[in-house]
């Protein structure tokens, strides 16, 4: 599982504390409607909120949908792609 | 086509889903697991990178351990649906988990399609003549777009 990950890099404790965000790409493939169900669906969005993220996605090409942990960033990560969306994760800027 | 019949999919009053589809849209939906099952046993096909998309494209140590530890079960996670799909492909009703699994099914069956025939926002691409060898892939490819926003409304509504 993605959430067991054990962390071997000493050099990852300084900036441990920095959360990782978790990316969604635009892509011309999956509708509009998917998108927003699945942020509802994932994350317990509102209805409001998965479309506005939706939007993001969109019309600027991507959007952060969630922040957090690096195990549970990639946990949304691998469950994104579950659903056959365009997903990555990265530190925080 | 969406004026012309009722809606294929329909919530019941139990909260399962009713499925209203002819015997030729099952017998295509019945068509495309084992076509999807091929897709995943091709190790070299392209798309795949879009069926496993990179997690770190920064890192490639960190997303040679994401693949290590997510692959495989991200690739059980699609067969499963699609393997769901195919077993409920004649079913009249459809509980939420398994008309969920359509929807990813359908999903991922439009990924492959959406990269083989280069489809782009602008939906410009649509083959002019039905001659063209892309012209059934296309009618495929739409049909399953408005069979999964049909899905998708009865799920969210």
């Amino acid at each position: 599982m993605p959430t067991e990950v054990k962390e071997p890099d000493l050099g990852e404790e300084v900036i441990a504390d920095r959360p990782w965000v978790v990316i969604v790409w635009n892509d011309p493939v999956n509708l509009m409607s998917y998108v927003t169900f699945v942020f509802q669906k994932l994350f317990g969005y509102s209805r409001e909120k998965a479309t506005k993220l939706m939007l993001d996605v969109h019309h600027k090409g991507k959007a952060v949908v969630s922040s957090g942990p690096r195990e549970k960033a990639e946990l949304d990560v691998f469950r994104l792609h579950e659903h056959g969306l365009w997903a990555t994760m990265q530190h925080d800027e | 086509m969406g004026a012309l019949r009722k809606r294929p999919v329909r919530r019941t009053r139990s909260g399962e889903y009713e499925l209203r589809l002819s015997q030729d849209e099952r017998a295509l939906l019945r068509d495309l697991a084992p076509r999807m099952r091929e897709v995943f046993a091709d190790d070299s096909d392209p798309v795949l990178e879009r069926l496993f998309p990179v997690a770190y494209p920064e890192d490639e140590t960190r997303q040679t351990e994401y693949r290590l530890l997510a692959q495989s079960e991200l690739l059980e996670s699609h067969l499963a649906a699609i393997a769901t799909l195919e077993e409920t492909v004649d079913a009249e009703r459809l509980d939420e988990e398994k008309l969920l699994a359509w929807m990813r099914a359908l999903n991922e069956v439009r990924l492959v399609l959406g990269v083989r025939l280069e489809v782009s926002e602008e939906g410009d691409e649509r083959p002019s003549s039905s001659d063209d060898p892309r012209a059934a892939a296309f009618a495929i490819y739409d049909y399953l777009t408005w069979l999964q926003g049909e899905i998708i409304d009865a799920l969210a509504g």
